[in-house]
Order: C-alpha cells, then structure tokens, then sequence
C-alpha cells in the first residue's frame, strides 16, 4: 500500500480495526507525508543504508540547535559530565579517572556498543548500569538513580565522547537470545491503544500522527537527548516510558530487562548511523 | 557546576559589529504546572532579568517573564571600539544573581 496520495484515516490502514475504531474516534488521522528533510547534505551523514536519523524528521530549528554547540542545552550536562568525571566519590576514594585516565581516550568508541551481554549477570547490561556497577565495585561509591542529574550527566559525556562514530551494538553469540526478546517487545502490541512500536516507526514512518511528523525511531545514537518537551536532557528509557504513556500502555521501570532488551533492538536498528549525543529533538 | 556560559570573539576591530551568545542553565518555573502527586501548582521561579556591560555601561538589557523556556539562550550583537571587559549578570526573582564575565581586545 503506497503512502503517497490521498489522506486517509488509519481505518483503512494496515491496523486492526477494533484499534482503527479506537482512533477514530480519538480524532486521529495519517496523512500524507511531508519530506523527512530539506537537508540534503545531511543525508550523508544521517542516513545511512536506508536508515534515517531523527535527526532528518526534526525541523531546522531543532536541528540548528543540535548543531550548534553552545546554543545545545545537552551539553550542560556534557560539561557537568567532564566534572564528575574527575572527582572522588566513594570509599576507595577514587574518582573515575583514577582507573579510566583520560576520557577522551579511555571512552571513544564506548557508547557505540552498549548494550553488552554480561558473563556475571547472565544477561545484558546497559552503559547507566555499567556505569553504575563501576561505581558500585571500584569506587564503593552509591549507585546514582535512574534520570538524577548525576548519571544523566555522566551517560552524556560517555555519549559525547563517541560523538561522529557509528552504531555497532553486538547481536550475535549470547547477546542473541535477548535480541530476540527486545524484537518481541518491539512487535507485541500493549495499551489502550493496542499498538506496538512498529505501527509508528515501521508502518507510518514519515508520516503525521495529529501534529508530530513521525520518525523511524532508530534513537540509538541520539540518547540522552536534550528534548525540548522535557526542558533537559533525557535518558532513552525515559523515551520508551513516554511513547507507551502515549498509547495508554502501563511503563515498565527505567533499566528493567525488558526495555534493556528493546534498547538492543533499538539500536541496533540505528546501526551505522553517527552518535549524536547530545542531540536535540521535540 | 557552571551555571552560565558565553561566547564572546576574544579580538575584533574597532567599529566592528560582534555577535554575543549566552546560555544560562535554569529550570525557570513558570508557575504553572501542576506538581503529579500533590496536584498543586509548582511556584514560580524564574530569571526576570538579564543584563550585559560593557566596561561597566549597561548596553543591553533583557526583561524575562514566564514564557521563557528553560536553559534560556540569548544572543545579541554590540558594537565594540576599545578593548575591554564585558559583565553579564542574570538576576534571579529570588534575588540571586549569576554573573559571566568575558574580555575582547580591540585592535
């Protein structure tokens, strides 16, 4: 079914109609899609093989921001990073430093392939969580909490530091059956609304839900985003918590296996594309 | 951590016209969102005021009420003719005062 053409309601779309129905009545319509972007040298760099960035569904002043390093609001939080980066916590009395050196070497390449499987845990581990076990069982510091400014600033400057290179989380070997299980979450339908992540990102990509130009949802490189909805930089789970909120969906817990798995699914879906934290999206 | 930030060419001629930036990190409450647990409006707390001199002359000033985002960027331009140092203060409602201060020299 061709996307070009007359407006139509998602009634006559690819969804179930008990959910058509839902959204009929809640006045929602797909329409025809507006270009991704206007942007044409950025496609080289946001797109690749297909796969498109946020980036190229967000509009130029967004994306002016994003590029504009001083304007950034996320970059607050990169330099705040910079800062904990070198101070003492915990009682080893160690700061991050003292076993990482300097960040700028230590940390490249870092972002790009979390989450990883992990041989004690038995299961995948994503960088707030690396981060927090490291500080936990080298530092003897405190776990720092899901969204605090802390770990926000310290998951952005790890971001940072990768800023450019590509996505290339690992799916194979025994990071394989939790692939499997971040696919599932992505694809099984939840909520009110009785939708998946699919039904916007796969099927309606490019195209307007109400006012919000829907992009492919490939967020892998972009979080922690500085979004301006939030007014502050934001983790990727707090993401995943927004969009089921959205569809009227329970959220499960920031840092729980099953949007750890889907963080896997997601970004390996943006495989190939740069890291851009911190980005900037609505 | 640093609160303010700004971006100021360090030389420029003399009869040049410059480009300030400024950033300032500031949740700036508008007072009307809702607390989610309590149900109660959250205070107001903003910055109200913004104010850039040069060589001790005020030569730019900015009033800022409730509409004004978070992490507020404000960019303006001056015209520079000497060297010297700039100030920039940001007055908080609550009476506190963030200040930057930056240095151009004018050849």
């Amino acid at each position: 079914m061709s996307r070009k053409g007359k407006k139509t309601t998602m009634g006559g779309g690819k969804l179930a109609a008990a959910a058509a129905g839902f959204l009929l009545a809640a006045g929602l319509a797909v329409g025809f899609s507006a270009p991704a972007s206007a942007c044409e040298e950025c496609k080289g760099k946001y797109e690749v093989e297909g796969r498109k960035s946020g980036y190229l569904f967000s509009n130029p002043e967004t994306r002016a921001i994003q590029d504009d390093d001083f304007a950034n609001g996320g970059m607050l939080w990169v330099e705040k990073g910079a800062e904990l980066w070198n101070k003492v916590d915990g009682k080893a009395g160690k700061s991050c430093a003292s076993c990482h050196g300097d960040a700028e070497e230590s940390m490249k390449g870092v972002y790009t392939v979390y989450p990883k499987y992990v041989q004690e845990l038995g299961k995948l581990e994503n960088l707030e969580q690396r981060i927090n076990r490291c500080r936990e069982a080298n530092m003897g510091a405190k776990a720092w909490k899901w969204e605090s400014d802390d770990l926000l600033a310290m998951t952005t400057y790890i971001g940072y530091l990768s800023r450019g290179m590509p996505m290339n989380v690992k799916i194979d070997g025994p990071a394989a059956p939790f692939f499997e299980k971040g696919k599932e979450e992505y694809f099984k339908r939840r909520g009110q609304l009785d939708m998946a992540c699919k039904h916007c990102h796969y099927d309606h990509a490019g195209q307007y839900i109400r006012a919000d130009l829907i992009s492919e949802g490939r967020g892998g490189g972009a979080f922690p985003a500085y979004r301006l909805k939030w007014q502050k930089i934001g983790s990727l789970h707090r993401r995943f918590k927004g969009c089921n909120k959205q569809i009227r969906a329970q959220p499960y817990k920031a840092g729980s296996d099953e949007y750890v798995n889907l963080e896997l699914f997601v970004k390996w879906r943006s495989r190939g594309l740069p890291v851009e934290v911190p980005a900037v999206r609505r | 951590m640093a609160k303010a930030r700004v971006k100021v060419p360090k030389t420029a001629k003399a009869g040049d016209v410059i480009t300030i930036k400024t950033l300032i990190k500031h949740k700036m409450e508008s007072g009307n969102r809702k607390d989610k647990k309590t149900g109660k409006k959250i205070p107001r707390h903003i910055i109200d005021k913004f104010t850039a001199k040069y060589n001790g002359e005020v030569f730019f000033s900015s009033d800022w009420e409730g509409g004004v985002s978070a992490n507020p960027y404000c960019a303006f331009t001056c015209k520079v003719d000497k060297s010297g140092d700039f100030e920039f203060v940001w007055h908080d409602e609550k009476g506190e005062e963030y200040k930057a201060t930056a240095k151009i020299t004018v050849g």
